[in-house]
């Protein structure tokens, strides 16, 4: 018989026990008295509470007591002793076993449909697979089963589809919403040679794709492993109830002798009413609030994270992230985009761009790359140049319609025109810690192409969110001090950490440590011994990858906003945990004087009956207030492209 | 004259609890066996606990843990490996096996859901 059906019989079973009990004072009583009360309890007590019975006596024999060990001690003491009173022609208990069994039955079964709304979280991000793809096979696209397709298939993908399994586009291009893998809520433009994750939704175009990753190499199937292992981990602050737990059930056995020692040896009460209040004691000490506390807001808080594209490794790394007082960044990558953009074209933009576009076209030299994306935004067409000269360590020289055209840095332009004007904007990008190239063409310089690994648009709202919330940001970066500067006013960071080799970052991170906790934000591939060393390692993803092992805390989207979305939801998880706690506790400490009769005197009494719905509530209220962290308020996430527009604005 | 046997017997009981639920006890540990495909196996009953509720298996051999949940109690209807991720519903009187990591050696704890039932799982070095 399930909890439900066991619930929904005692239920019914209890019906005339409840009217005869309204009745009662009224002078009403079903027909039958006691003997109909025996028969429905007896009832109650064999299909109901039997397997409470089962697993009492089955844990007894193991030496162990557990909640099931409670209510079944609690109601046979009830029932054995209605059943002597009754013999006895004395007044009987029978409905307290009924109602106790009742509410308590009640709370499980409204606590499992609870929990495992809770653990669903997970299992739901399974579904969001395809169950099929169109691939090519034997000469034609074919829909296979999504378990046929392997490593290496080619696959096509139509708009309004999913992606089926990890790989790369090999040909055509489309928007994709990444969101319910990334967290990220913009679709991203993806073309060929990008990387798409399985599960992912194609909007607009239709492409083809290699199969790179499928089964449970997939990150989908790595992300849902990852959050599978932190909804089962513990948090070290359980370690208490751990403890607790192991001598609870016998310590409250034995407050119940004494309750009732006490009653009838001390103060002279009948046997009956000190069973009651011993009674009470055992049903209202059910330990499970307090089993439940923690794990029910682990598996929501680290569910709800992952949906955000943050996978928090476990309860440990989650109760570290509460107490962080600095976050260290990493510059080139992190804080960064990680590779140089054109920021600045001076001088005639069209002429510029087209003789530095021609000149570069061939190059592979990382600035090259980045004239060339701005060429290309531009929409210049890329022209051809003769005589190509590359001048090492300083250029390109080449002939360019029928005249001398140069890219390059000031060396190259020892003997050719600098008008004063451009020497003053030269000095001036400089001084802003840019890459300056120089553009010639016959005799003179006439323009200026400035370059710049620039800071990701998420930076500057992510920075001020984590000083506005009281943390110190440290940037970290191997660069001179002026670059560092530079950037670091940029994004409105703290304090920086220049020159820094990339072996010693995990130093800066120890001397930081003397101050408090910290925590590393990093790419996960380079700065692994500093994320291990911290005390919260927080990797950032490339969005098509993620570098489980070296962060204790993995942002799945490339975007530094998930740093303080990791952060909040370790801190609201965490409190949410010691509230549940708190609750529990204090549930009990309250909760078993009351039931002992210890405020009798003052008419505050708590019968069986009561101290089972008290129990099955204190159940469900823990759940419940674990299930809410799905809707606690989060620091909205700010428009990043109105916020990095605002800021060019005002340079 | 009453009161006196009140007392006795509660004392009596008391003792008693004190004895059977909070002294340590040692239990034996119980060695998987390996089958004809070279699977580890060891069958645990769920029945009021783990029983045995210290099982051995050996490092770099594939091993399962095949639970049989007798106890109709919904405590007992999780377990709960939290080093490995596992976490799964055990049907009632059926067998259950789950599989396990032993590419570690070393102690590993299991728990029902609500943490009341303890087991531990030792991934040995090397067979003797």
């Amino acid at each position: 018989m399930t909890i439900t059906q066991r619930f929904f019989f005692s239920l019914i079973a209890v019906i005339p026990l409840l009217i005869n009990m309204i009745g009662m004072p009224f002078g009403w009583m079903l027909p039958g008295g006691n003997w109909t009360a025996l028969i429905f309890t007896t009832a109650i007590m064999l299909v109901s509470a039997r397997p409470f019975l089962h697993s009492a006596w089955a844990a007894f024999k193991n030496h162990q007591a557990n909640m099931d060990t409670l209510v079944a001690i609690g109601t046979t003491t009830a029932y054995l002793y209605s059943l002597y009173a009754m013999y006895r022609h004395q007044p009987v208990f029978f409905e307290s076993a009924a109602f106790i069994i009742t509410f308590i039955l009640l709370g499980q079964v409204l606590e499992a449909k609870m929990r495992q709304s809770a653990s669903s979280a997970v299992e739901k991000l399974l579904d969001l697979q395809a169950k099929d793809a169109n691939v090519w096979r034997n000469g034609k696209w074919q829909q296979i089963p999504l378990e046929q397709v392997q490593v290496g298939d080619l696959i096509r993908v139509k708009p309004g589809e999913k992606v089926p399994v990890d790989g790369v586009i090999i040909e055509g291009s489309s928007n994709l919403d990444e969101s319910m893998v990334t967290g990220e809520s913009m679709p991203v433009t993806k073309n060929k040679g990008a990387k798409v994750i399985g599960a992912t939704i194609n909007q607009s175009g239709t492409f083809t794709m290699q199969v790179q990753k499928i089964g449970n190499q997939t990150l989908l199937s790595q992300i849902v492993q990852m959050v599978k292992k932190a909804q089962t981990s513990r948090a070290p602050i359980q370690r208490t109830t751990d403890q607790v737990s192991h001598i609870f059930v016998p310590v409250v056995l034995i407050l119940a002798i004494l309750t009732f020692v006490i009653w009838v040896v001390i103060i002279g009460e009948t046997p009956e009413r000190a069973m009651m209040f011993a009674v009470s004691v055992v049903i209202i000490a059910c330990p499970c609030a307090l089993g439940l506390a923690t794990p029910t807001a682990l598996m929501v808080g680290t569910g709800r994270s992952a949906k955000l594209g943050v996978l928090i490794k476990n309860g440990e790394v989650l109760e570290a992230a509460n107490n962080i007082k600095t976050v260290i960044f990493d510059k080139t990558g992190t804080i960064t985009q990680g590779k140089p953009v054109v920021t600045d074209v001076v001088g005639p933009k069209q002429q510029v761009l087209e003789i530095a576009g021609a000149l570069e076209s061939d190059s592979e030299h990382p600035l090259a790359s980045a004239i060339l994306a701005k060429v290309k935004t531009e929409g210049i067409k890329i022209s051809k140049v003769s005589n190509f000269t590359a001048i090492a360590g300083k250029g390109i020289k080449a002939s360019f319609k029928e005249q001398e055209a140069l890219i390059g840095n000031e060396s190259l332009f020892t003997n050719k025109i600098l008008s004063s004007s451009l020497k003053v904007q030269l000095t001036r990008l400089q001084d802003e810690a840019k890459t300056v190239v120089l553009v010639g063409y016959g005799q003179q310089v006439i323009g200026l192409i400035a370059i710049q690994d620039t800071p990701k648009s998420s930076a500057v709202p992510t920075i001020s969110t984590l000083k506005h919330q009281g943390l110190q940001t440290v940037m970290l970066t191997g660069d001179n001090e002026r670059v560092a500067k530079a950037i670091a006013q940029q994004v409105g960071i703290d304090r920086i950490v220049a020159n820094v080799l990339p072996q010693d970052k995990a130093k800066v991170v120890e001397e930081q440590q003397k101050k408090g906790p910290v925590a590393f934000v990093g790419d996960g591939i380079n700065d692994a011994p500093a994320l291990t060393l911290a005390n919260v390692g927080i990797a950032m993803g490339s969005g098509t990858d993620i570098a489980i092992e070296s962060g204790g805390i993995v942002l799945v989207k490339n975007n530094l906003w998930g740093v303080v979305e990791a952060i909040e939801l370790s801190k609201k998880t965490f409190q949410r945990i010691k509230l549940n706690l708190f609750w529990a506790f204090i549930y009990n400490t309250i909760g078993i004087p009351i039931a002992a009769g210890v405020f009798a005197k003052w008419g505050l009494i708590l019968s069986p009956e009561l101290a089972g719905l008290a129990m099955a509530l204190s159940s469900i209220s823990v759940v419940s207030s674990s299930l809410l962290l799905n809707r606690t308020k989060l620091s909205e996430e700010p428009d990043f492209a109105d916020s990095s527009n605002h800021k060019f604005d005002k340079e | 004259m009453v009161k006196i046997l009140i007392v006795i017997g509660a004392l009596f009981l008391i003792g008693f609890i004190i004895w059977w639920f909070l002294i340590p006890r040692s239990q034996k540990a119980v060695t998987a066996q390996t089958d004809v495909n070279h699977l580890q196996n060891v069958t645990v009953k769920v029945d009021g606990g783990y029983q045995p509720s210290t099982v051995v298996v050996y490092q770099g051999e594939p091993a399962q843990i095949t639970f049989k949940r007798i106890d109709p109690s919904s405590c007992l209807e999780q377990v709960v490996f939290p080093d490995w991720g596992i976490s799964e519903y055990l049907p009632e009187k059926k067998e259950h096996p789950i599989k396990i990591d032993t590419s570690k050696a070393g102690e590993y704890q299991y728990a029902c859901g609500m943490n009341m039932f303890h087991g531990k799982v030792i991934v040995k070095k090397e067979r003797k």
